[in-house]
Parts: structure tokens; sequence; C-alpha cells
């Protein structure tokens, strides 16, 4: 029950694929950020923005977050877990 | 009329296709040859009752009211599932590694499992789903009507209440039915899953069939319906800041925190690998479905006449447009969403009174009725049989006296905010070790007060549940404790109020009453377990069955007791069990054993949670004990291999010198052996020869002379004669070819007889004997042993130097053997000599030649033919040997 005891340096495969966990993380960040450009279009004070261009907007978002989720699913597919049964996050 | 009994029939069928589909996926599960029931597809579908008749019905009626601001409700569930490496992962490994049942289970079990804290939690979750469930009946109730309301044949469907009651007490018995069928330990229903992913399809299909026909069928393409919204009422973005962001973050925790959802995203997990593929699917899905509700809203609005109500658009437009198919579609989905939604919510609701407030009472009333394991699964089952009915029984007073008129959104906003109020526990409590139990109860109970107070009670209206002057001059006449203003704070939206004072008392309190009290060891080891669940576990494959658990145990039992001990205990258990190998089977014996076994290496309490926690029955999480225990040993370990290898590398070392100083002094021997066999041999030869010579040469000899020296000759030839005569004997002894004559005899007539052949009694040799209370029988060779006394006896006589020698015969018992000492009162043999007096040829001394110095040499062949030894006594003050024979060669003489 070692706590951590990671290497200082992974091999390249190991090391992509903790990038690619770390993007995973970020993920609800970035919709966040995204759909919280809206709250920025009331301040705008002149023309307000009509409805079909924020749907568009944020339907633009879901789209592009959806197909980024999906990308990061199949590229974590099973080696997430095999790695994760590496001694670097300690056997049972 | 017809149209309604068409209604009816479609929805009767419809339930009939539901009940079809349940069975098949409980019997396909049953057999266990159900791959698709597996699916990840099958999970994202199921987490679709998110999407209730307020999506279906209501997001409609909230865009036309509000814009795009009912989007939120979809982008905070989104914004979680695209976050899943987060909290999701995290609370699905939890809810699998700890077996968690509901919501309230999971927030009991973090905070020490609590009892309290459970039914609190449950409360809160029955308060705040009742009024969503009374939603759903409401807008089934309300569906109907439209139908009946455009079917100009005046269809009378009876009153809405009768309506509604039919349908909760329809929903009810599929709920019980599908439900409660078993009551499997991990709390999963293969039937009802399935039957909610295929409403989910279906509601998807109907909503987006409606979209398409009011986008492409009615408003004239893609760009016409564009602008067309641009041109109406909702045109442009008008959405509040502090709504937007107050709703995203309002759904995105209801998402975690709704009962209903709990159980579809956690208990009914099959597959921790499901939540990847859900993690973009469901969010597809759920763009999908809101994506045209702002279409169909706005066209609503120009097409349907002023007044009508923007919740039933979905199903009110196409009836207006002649559409009675579509219609029909659209009345499955709303249909479809209500259904699953409150079967969901009702089996969760019911595990949790169950479980947390009906089971604890009975077991209470019942005095010792735990112990009867039969019984209890059937009043389990009962308990959540009357539960559903119960909740059901609940949404549908609530519908009834809530009078149904308000917009759904705002009911369902409401809930939202209710079980929302679970957020900061739950967090807090897979996330931060240092959160307790009264942090977590206190923050609940604040969040509950304030939503209580500023949203439910109010939602019924001024004058129900709050008197009026309570709204205009706050409680008791403070104005700073007004419903919709705490604190003086005026001008919020109330939603926003609520859900921003609540939550943020909430957290503030939990976190401050858990960082000022003190948690019990019980809550601090669980929350070590959920903090750092992915340190502890290994991803599951499925409920670890019985011989993974019995080799955790023995990996944890080897790495207390040691891994020889460890194997073989289990290995002994395995045989007793019946079994091969080391893995026996985790039956209560072996692990009352096992924990017996633990407990002397680490102490009662810890070997219990240890096993305890390997079983499942988890009362406490002792993995960083383990992980001490484990240095610990190691430790423990290292240093007494070292011990061990020391002692045995000193032992070993002993031994060597000890041969090494045998080996020289037999080389010694061994050179001795020779000159010492030819002396012996010539010093009689010498004799002889002389004394013959002397014979033949001397003419003038006496009669007398002659018969001396012929004597000498003879006592010489006697003395070579008995010299060989030993040898030889010494020889067959040694070679292992002596034939024993087993006799009868006592021992004090052998005693007597060895005394009387050395004829040590007149010749100033005393003999005592001791320790004879009682006479033994012998039965061995008593010629043999007889042999050895008299030896022993007679070496007495020959080398006892004290003025007045004595000789002590002691005869003794021990075990099995019978023991003879022969000890007299000289000076005894010299330490650098006991080692060799037993081999040949060695003698104590070469002044006293009484000997060939055979005579011990024999005696320990004898003995050791006879089955017991001859040893050398050091330390009795003078001479001793002790003659040690087995029992099993004598009888008591009785």
């Amino acid at each position: 029950m070692s706590r951590k005891q990671s290497p200082l340096f992974l091999e390249r495969r190991s090391y992509r694929l903790r990038r690619l966990m770390d993007g995973a993380r970020l993920m609800p960040f970035l919709g966040a950020a995204l759909w919280a450009i809206p709250l920025l279009w009331t301040r705008e004070g002149g023309a307000p923005v009509s409805t079909s261009r924020a749907m568009l907007y944020i339907f633009s978002v879901w789209f592009v977050l959806a197909c980024l989720a999906a990308v990061l699913s199949i590229w974590l597919d099973g080696k997430a877990e095999s790695e994760r049964s590496n001694p670097q996050e300690g056997p049972r | 009329m017809g149209t309604l009994n068409i209604l009816i029939a479609v929805c009767l069928g419809y339930v009939a296709l539901l009940f079809l589909v349940a069975f098949m996926a409980e019997r396909a599960a049953l057999r266990g040859r159900a791959k698709w029931l597996r699916s990840p597809f099958v999970y994202t579908l199921s987490l679709s009752i998110y999407c209730t008749a307020w999506t279906f019905y209501g997001a409609v009626g909230f865009a036309a009211r509000s814009g795009l601001e009912f989007l939120t409700i979809y982008i905070g569930p989104t914004l979680v599932m695209i976050g899943w490496w987060w909290g999701l992962r995290k609370l699905v490994r939890i809810g699998r590694t700890q077996r968690i049942t509901s919501i309230a289970d999971l927030i009991s079990s973090r905070y020490g499992k609590s009892p309290l804290l459970a039914v609190f939690v449950t409360l809160i979750a029955v308060i705040g789903t009742t009024p969503y469930i009374a939603l759903q009946l409401q807008s089934v109730t309300l569906s109907f009507a439209s139908f009946s309301a455009n079917a100009a044949e005046t269809g009378q469907l009876g009153d809405h209440d009768a309506t509604a009651l039919w349908i909760a007490a329809g929903l009810a018995l599929f709920t019980v039915l599908f439900g409660t069928r078993n009551l499997d330990a991990n709390e999963r229903h293969h039937g009802v899953v399935m039957a909610i992913a295929l409403e989910a399809v279906v509601k998807l299909f109907a909503l987006v069939a409606v979209g398409i026909f009011v986008v492409w069928g009615i408003g004239g393409g893609l760009s016409a319906t564009l602008d067309r919204i641009d041109a109406s009422a909702i045109g442009t973005w008008q959405v509040p800041d502090g709504r937007w962001a107050a709703l995203t973050l309002l759904s995105a925790a209801a998402f975690l925190t709704l009962p209903r959802m709990f159980q579809v995203l956690v208990v009914e997990n099959e597959d921790e690998n499901h939540l990847r593929t859900a993690s973009w699917a469901f969010p597809a899905y759920l763009m999908l479905m809101s994506l045209f509700v702002v279409p169909i809203a706005v066209v609503g609005l120009d097409l349907m006449p002023e007044g009508a109500n923007p919740d039933q658009f979905v199903l009110t437009l196409p009836l207006s447009q002649g559409q009675e198919g579509l219609a029909m579609l659209s009345f499955l989905g709303g249909f479809s969403s209500a259904t699953s939604m409150v079967i969901v919510a009702a089996i969760a609701l019911s595990t949790m009174v169950s479980n947390h407030i009906v089971m604890p009472i009975w077991l209470r009333l019942a005095e010792g009725g735990a112990m009867i394991s039969g019984d209890v699964r059937h009043v389990v089952l009962l308990a959540r049989r009357l539960s559903i009915a119960g909740v059901l029984a609940l949404g549908y007073l609530y519908y009834r006296f809530s009078g149904g008129g308000e917009a759904l959104a705002a009911i369902g906003l409401i809930s939202f905010a209710g079980v929302a109020q679970f957020l900061p526990a739950l967090m807090g409590g897979i996330f931060w070790r240092g959160a307790n139990r009264v942090g977590a109860l206190a923050g609940l109970a604040v969040g509950f007060v304030i939503w209580a107070f500023t949203l439910f009670l109010p939602s019924f209206g001024p004058g129900v549940f709050l008197p009026e002057t309570v709204f205009e001059a706050g409680l008791f006449g403070n104005s700073w404790l007004r419903p919709e203003a705490l604190f003086g704070i005026t001008g919020l939206d109330p939603l926003v109020h609520s859900v921003m004072w609540s939550m943020t008392l909430n957290t503030a309190v939990f976190i401050l009453f858990s960082l000022l009290t003190f948690p019990q060891p019980l809550e601090r080891l669980q929350g070590a377990q959920f903090v750092n669940v992915f340190q502890h576990t290994g991803n599951p494959q499925g409920w670890s069955g019985g011989v993974a658990q019995a080799e955790d145990l023995m990996v944890m039992a080897q790495r207390i007791l040691g891994p020889a001990e460890a194997q073989s205990l289990f290995q002994r258990a395995a045989t007793a069990q019946g079994l091969a190998g080391y893995l026996p089977d985790p039956t209560p014996e072996f692990l009352q054993m096992l924990e017996r076994e633990m407990s002397g290496s680490v102490g009662a309490a810890t070997a219990h949670a240890m096993v305890s926690q390997i079983m499942g029955r988890a009362t406490v999480s002792v993995e960083d004990l383990l992980a001490v225990a484990d240095e610990t040993a190691q430790m423990m370990e290292h240093q007494s291999q070292l011990e061990a290898k020391s002692a045995e590398l000193t032992r070993t070392a002993r031994q060597l010198r000890a041969a090494n100083d045998k080996l020289t002094q037999l080389s010694v021997q061994k050179d001795a052996f020779l000159s010492q066999i030819s002396h012996e041999l010539r010093t009689p030869m010498t004799s002889i020869r002389s004394f013959s010579e002397i014979l033949r040469d001397a003419e003038e000899l006496g009669q007398e002379q002659l018969t001396k020296y012929a004597n000498i000759i003879h006592q010489e030839a006697i003395r070579l004669t008995r010299l060989l005569d030993d040898l030889l004997d010494l020889s067959v002894l040694e070679n292992g070819q002596v034939n024993l004559n087993i006799q009868r005899g006592s021992l004090t007539a052998l005693l007597d007889h060895a005394t009387a052949s050395t004829g040590v009694s007149g010749a100033g040799l005393r003999i005592h004997r001791r320790g004879l209370d009682l006479d033994v029988e012998m039965e061995t060779d008593l010629d043999r042993l007889s042999q050895v006394f008299i030896n022993l006896i007679a070496n007495a006589k020959k080398y006892c130097d004290a003025p007045r020698p004595e000789l002590t015969i002691r005869v003794a018992q021990r075990d099995n053997y019978l023991v003879v000492d022969f000890t007299d009162n000289g000076s005894g043999v010299p330490r650098d000599k006991q080692d060799l007096i037993f081999e040949k040829f060695a003698r104590v001394s070469d002044q006293k030649a009484g000997g060939a110095g055979l005579g011990l040499a024999i005696c320990r062949e004898i003995m050791s033919r006879l089955g017991g030894a001859i040893t050398y006594l050091p330390g009795q003050g003078g001479a001793s040997f002790r003659v040690t024979l087995p029992m099993r060669m004598r009888q008591a003489a009785e």
C-alpha cells in the first residue's frame, strides 16, 4: 500500500495517457468557460443578441463538447484502467 | 369520444409493452445471457430519466416564458457528465466498493454510518421529490385534458383527480412488480432499466418528430424558422446573468443529488466503463432533446390562441394542425417521460425509506428479529412495496392539494433546490477527509430550513403555510427574516435568492462545524476510504465473489501474520472444509477464526474491521491502518529474519567447532589405536613368550615355579582371549549383527547379580541404592544389560580414587524412560576426556592400565541396540554414568 511511488519519468505511452486524463479533467472547465460567455452579452447595452445567434452559439459549444468528450473517451478506452492497475497508483 | 378511447387503448398497449420488455429483460438477466443489457448505451439511455415530463412539456413552456433560460437545466448536467473524470467516476467507484444503495446510504456511510443522517437525508429527499411526482401526474393529466378538449365530441374524462389517481395506482403497480421483484444485494433492476431505456428512445423520437414537423412542416424550413424566432417575443437574449449562472449550478447539483439520478447513475451502474460512453452520449442526448424546444415554443406562441397553456404546445400544436398520429406519438413521449421518472423515483425513495426508516423501527420493535434472516427479507420487500405506494400517494395528495395550477418549471426548480442541499455533504464527503458528521448534519439542517422558508413554503402562496404578514414584515416581525429578502437584501429573483442563501450558508456551516468538531474514529476511517477510493481499490470487475474475497483475506492475512503462517492457516481451513488448495470459503466460522488469529497481531477491533471491510459488511475502513501494519510487519519480519540468521550462524559455528574438536581428537585417537592395539596385544604376548622361553630353557625349576609360570602364561592367554573377545564383540555390535535375547527379569535382581559378579562386596567399594521403592520388571536383553552394569560397577571399583570409595546407584522413571545413574565419589572424568571415554581404547589415565579401554565403547553400543543410551553425567561430585532405557521394553511389576 505504498503511497505513490510514481516514477519521475514515464514512457511515452503512459505520458500521453496522463495528459489525456488531464484533458478529461479540464473538460468541465472548458464547458463552463464557453457557456459563461453569454453572461457578457447583456452588458453590451446596444444591440441585443438575437435568439437565433445565441442558439447557434450554445448548440455549437454543446456539439463541440460532446465530440471532444467522445474522442477523449475513445482514447482513454481501457488504457486508463490498465494504467491504473500499474504499481503507480498502488495495487490492491 | 373515439379519440379518447383510442388514447386510452394506446396508453394501455404501451404500458403492456413496457411490462413485456421489463419482463423479458428480467428473465434474460436471470439466465445471465443478456449482454445487450449491459451495453453502455442502455446505461446512457437510463440516465435520460433526468428528462421528465417537465422537459417534455415544461421546457417548451419555460422557453415560451423566458427564452433560452431553459437551457441551463440541461447545461448543468452536461458539464457534470463531461467532467465525469472528477466526480462521477469517484462516486460510481465508491458506490460499487461500498455497496451503496441510495444517496442517503452514501452520505450516512461516509459520515460514520450515522442513522440520524440517513433519516434526515431520506426525509429531505421525500419532501423534495413529492412535488416532482405530483408534477408528473399533473402533466399526464393535463395531456389527457388537452386531448379531450380537442376532441370536439366533448369527451368527458371524468375529473382530473380521478385520472391522476388511476395513473398513480398504475405506476405504483408497475413499480412494485418490477422494482421489488427481488431483494438483490446489488439493488439492480434490469427490467426497470430496460423499460426506461425504451422510454428514453420513445420520448426523444417523439420530441424530435414534433420538432421536425414544426420546423419543416409548419415553419417552412430552417432559415424561415430562425427568422420567426428572432421576430418573436423571445427573439433576443434576455436571460438575467444571475439566473443563468444559478440555474446552471442548480441543475448540475441536482443531477448528482436527485435520488432517482443517483439510483441510475451509481446504484444501477453495471460497469464503470459505461461512464465513458455516457460522458459524450448523454450530453448529445440532452442537446437533441433541447434542440427543437425554442422552435416549438415560438411557433406555438404564433399559432395557438391567446391564453393557451404553453406547457402543452408539444401536444396541442400537432393537434391543432390535425396531426392526430403525431399528437399521439407526442402524447406517448410525454407519458414515457412521466412514467419513467415516477418509477425510478419511487424505487429510489422506497429503498431509502425502507432501509433507513421502516427497517430500523421494525427491528427495534421486533426484539431479536434480526436474527431470523428469512423473515427480514420478507419484511424488507413489504416495506419497499408499502413505501412505493406511500410515495405515490404523497405525490397524488400534493397534486390534489396544490391544485395543479402552477407552471411546471416552477415546481421542478423548487424540487431541484431542495435536493441540491445534499451537495456540500456529498462533495465534501468524497473530496475532503476533514468533513464530518456534525458538519454534514448542521449544513443540511441550515440548508433545508432556508430552502423550506424561502422557496418551498412560499410556493404554496401567501396564507397557506406562511401567513401574509411573514412575507411583508418577516418572521416574528423581524424585517430581515422575510422569505424573499433575507437579511434585507431585496430585488433578487426568489429562486436565485433562495439558492444563493441556502447553498452558501449550507456550505459555510458544513465547513465551519467540520473544522470545529472532532469526528469519531469510524468517520475518519470511512472518510479515508471514500476520499482515497482510487488508491485503495483496483477496477472492480463486478462485485467480488467468494473466491476473490478469500484471496483478499489471504493477501491481508499474509501481511499481518506473515506468508508462511497465513498460508498454513488458510490451507488448514480449506482442508477442514474439504477443499483443495489454499482458499477456503469465507464461512462465518472461518472468518471468526481468522479474526481471532489476526487480533493477536493487530488487536481485536482492527481485525474485526479488516475482515468485515473485505467481506463487504464494511463498518470501518482500515486501509490506512493496513498500510501502517504492513510496514511494521515488514520491518518486524526483516528483523526477525536477521536475528534468525545470526542465531543460525552462531549455532553452525558452534557445531563446526565441536565437530572439529572431535575430529582432531579422533585423529589423535586413530593414531593411538594402532600403537594401542599392538601394545595391548604385545604385553600379554611378551609375558607368554618370556615365560614359555623360561619353561623351555631353564632346567632346574621346581614344581612350584613350574606351576607359577604356567599359570602366568595361562592368565595372559586368558587376557589375550578376553581382549580378542571384546574386540570381536564390539565389532559385532557395531555392525548391528547382534541378536538380542529378550527376557523378563527384575531390575533389582539384575543389579544384585551385577554387584556380585564384580566381586566388590568385600573389596572396599560401598554400594548404595536409591530410588528403588518398587521393583521394576524388565523386558529386555538381560545378559547385555547386566554386561553394562557390571562394566560400570567394575569401572567404579577400578578408577574411584577416593579414600573410602562409594558408588551410588539411583533408579528413576522419566516419562517413558527408566533412568539408572551410577555415581561414585571419586575425582571423576576430566572435562577434556569426557567426550572420548566412550571411544575405543580410550582410557582416562595411562597409569591405571586396568583394561583395554573397550568396556565403555561396548556399553554404548549395547545401550543403543537396546534402544537406550549411556551418557556421562558431569557435575555429580564424581564419575557418573547415566543409563537410559526405554519403558516399552519393561512392564511394572504390580
